[in-house]
């Protein structure tokens, strides 16, 4: 029979029951009870607080691990995906025995190894406006690890409307922004971006690539966050966007303000429910047309025909230099970024087929190009990825 | 006054791949035109095509947002710091 140590002071006519440490628990946390910033009173509040933590990934990861070990009580895992290879650079809740299990299964059996004193919830599905309410009901503070912007979105809208904290926090390549919304009188999401970008715009870690330990950096300090609001102590990040620059190793600090007309959080708000996520970040069914619909394209299958067949074709490839060292189709680079200023060394008297990765880059260039006066100009449909797929195998995917 | 304007990761890129810039500029506005002169391919993804800032590209002036400012037309100090900073969200393919 476990003995149970402290007792939290409860308020009189508090109907809760007085939550306790056990000796063991004392134990496990002495290197906090001995801290007074956080004291018998702290961990017993972090027994009993409730995080939601959204997405198992990147930023989930080192959060899971630190709310696990340090007590937190009952902790809410929110994730629809699988554990695949390339996770596994960064994602180090996981290990390569979890390739092909559901990271929720994953993430569970971590953390319960980890502290199976405390309480894991998991919610193995996609946060939807239809299911989003009823899963952070539950919860004292929420903390989005995503890795998209409709659900940034859903998140800050459903926590305004149920007035709990958004611990926030994102990433790109060696850069990452957090802060605190949805606290009272503080800012939310939506004060600081009204729109999302259109897709295509701005690029996502598949497509930037991200160091693997940012989000371990990122995440931690949303976990730092979290425990702070839950015991109370220090200055949390309300109305401070904390921005970290891991190659030059900097932090930088921006103000964030409430803006008083946010149809969200404003004095009047407009939006009082959540909306159709997905339709107000632009993105329509399952794959955003980033093409234009009348944009050239040619196939894999086809472009291997036509050069089969000796057609002379100029093979034009918009990734990085870095990226050409992986694998090429011996296509001439020149990075998007530097096509404004090398357009001259193209010849429109050529027939052009512009390449990339997945055919997004690629798609912009030939827009580009098309504007610049370009007629015989086609974007390879699905990049190298495609060609790998459907005409050499042998050609590695990344 | 020299200004120095920070450029975030994804847009390096399109700016020579410099992580800052330093432009002659009394304003915002004067700052981010002689930014976009010199690397045009910012432009688009700054500005709309009507001109106006896009709205998940927020500009600061040191540590305050212009929109609580006056916005383009917020004055710069020489050695102020014109930090752009646009909505990242990681992870997923768009």
């Amino acid at each position: 029979m476990a003995t149970k140590i402290g007792v939290a002071a409860s308020s009189p006519g508090d109907e809760k029951p007085k939550a306790s440490l056990t000796k063991e628990e004392v134990m496990r946390y002495s290197r906090h009870l001995i801290m007074p910033e956080v004291g018998m009173d702290g961990q017993l509040k972090l027994k009993q607080a409730k995080v939601l933590c959204i997405g198992t990934g990147g930023l989930g990861a080192p959060l899971g691990l630190y709310l696990a070990a340090a007590g937190v009580g009952r902790i809410g895992l929110v994730d629809f995906d699988v554990v695949d290879s390339t996770n596994l650079q960064r994602q180090v809740l996981f290990g390569t025995s979890d390739v092909g299990r559901p990271k929720i299964t994953a993430a569970a059996d971590r953390l319960r190894n980890l502290n199976p004193d405390i309480q894991i919830d998991t919610f193995e599905t996609h946060l939807s406006s239809e299911n989003a309410l009823d899963i952070m009901k539950d919860y004292d503070i929420v903390v989005d690890g995503t890795d998209n912007f409709p659900t940034r979105y859903l998140v800050n809208d459903a926590c305004v409307i149920l007035g709990k904290p958004n611990v926030y926090g994102s990433i790109f390549r060696f850069e990452g922004q957090i802060t605190i919304f949805g606290y009272p009188d503080g800012p939310c999401y939506r004060c600081l971006y009204p729109e999302p970008p259109p897709p295509g715009l701005v690029p996502s870690c598949a497509e930037g690539g991200v160091l693997g330990v940012l989000p371990g950096i990122v995440g931690t300090i949303q976990a730092a966050e979290t425990l702070k609001l839950i015991i109370g102590k220090g200055d949390p990040l309300v109305g401070r966007l904390l921005l970290f620059d891991a190659l030059a190793m900097k932090f930088r600090e921006l103000k964030l303000r409430k803006n008083p007309d946010c149809p969200v959080c404003g004095t009047h708000p407009t939006q009082t429910k959540l909306i159709d996520y997905a339709e107000f970040c632009g993105i329509r069914g399952e794959e955003a047309p980033v093409t234009a619909t009348n944009l050239p394209e040619i196939t894999p299958r086809d472009l291997k025909a036509r050069l089969d067949r000796g057609d002379d074709l100029y093979i034009l490839d918009v990734r990085e230099p870095h990226e050409y060292q992986i694998c090429n189709l011996n296509g001439h680079l020149i990075p998007l970024g530097e096509l404004a200023s090398r357009v001259n060394e193209l010849d429109s008297s050529r027939e052009i087929v512009a390449h990339c990765r997945s055919g997004k880059r690629s798609a912009d260039a030939v827009q580009f190009l098309q504007k610049a006066g370009f007629r015989k100009i086609w974007n390879l449909k699905g990049g190298i990825l495609a060609w790998s797929d459907e005409v050499d195998p042998s050609v590695p995917k990344y | 006054m020299a200004v120095k304007v920070i450029i975030p990761t994804p847009l390096r890129a399109y700016a020579g791949k410099q992580e800052s810039v330093e432009v002659q500029a009394k304003t915002v506005a004067e700052a981010l035109t002689a930014l976009t002169g010199t690397f045009g391919e910012l432009r688009r993804h700054l500005f709309s095509d009507d001109g106006r800032l896009r709205s998940f590209v927020n500009v600061y002036v040191n540590d305050e947002d212009i929109r609580y400012l006056q916005k383009d037309q917020t004055q710069v100090r020489e050695g102020d710091t014109i930090s752009i900073v646009p909505s990242i969200a990681g992870g997923a393919r768009a």
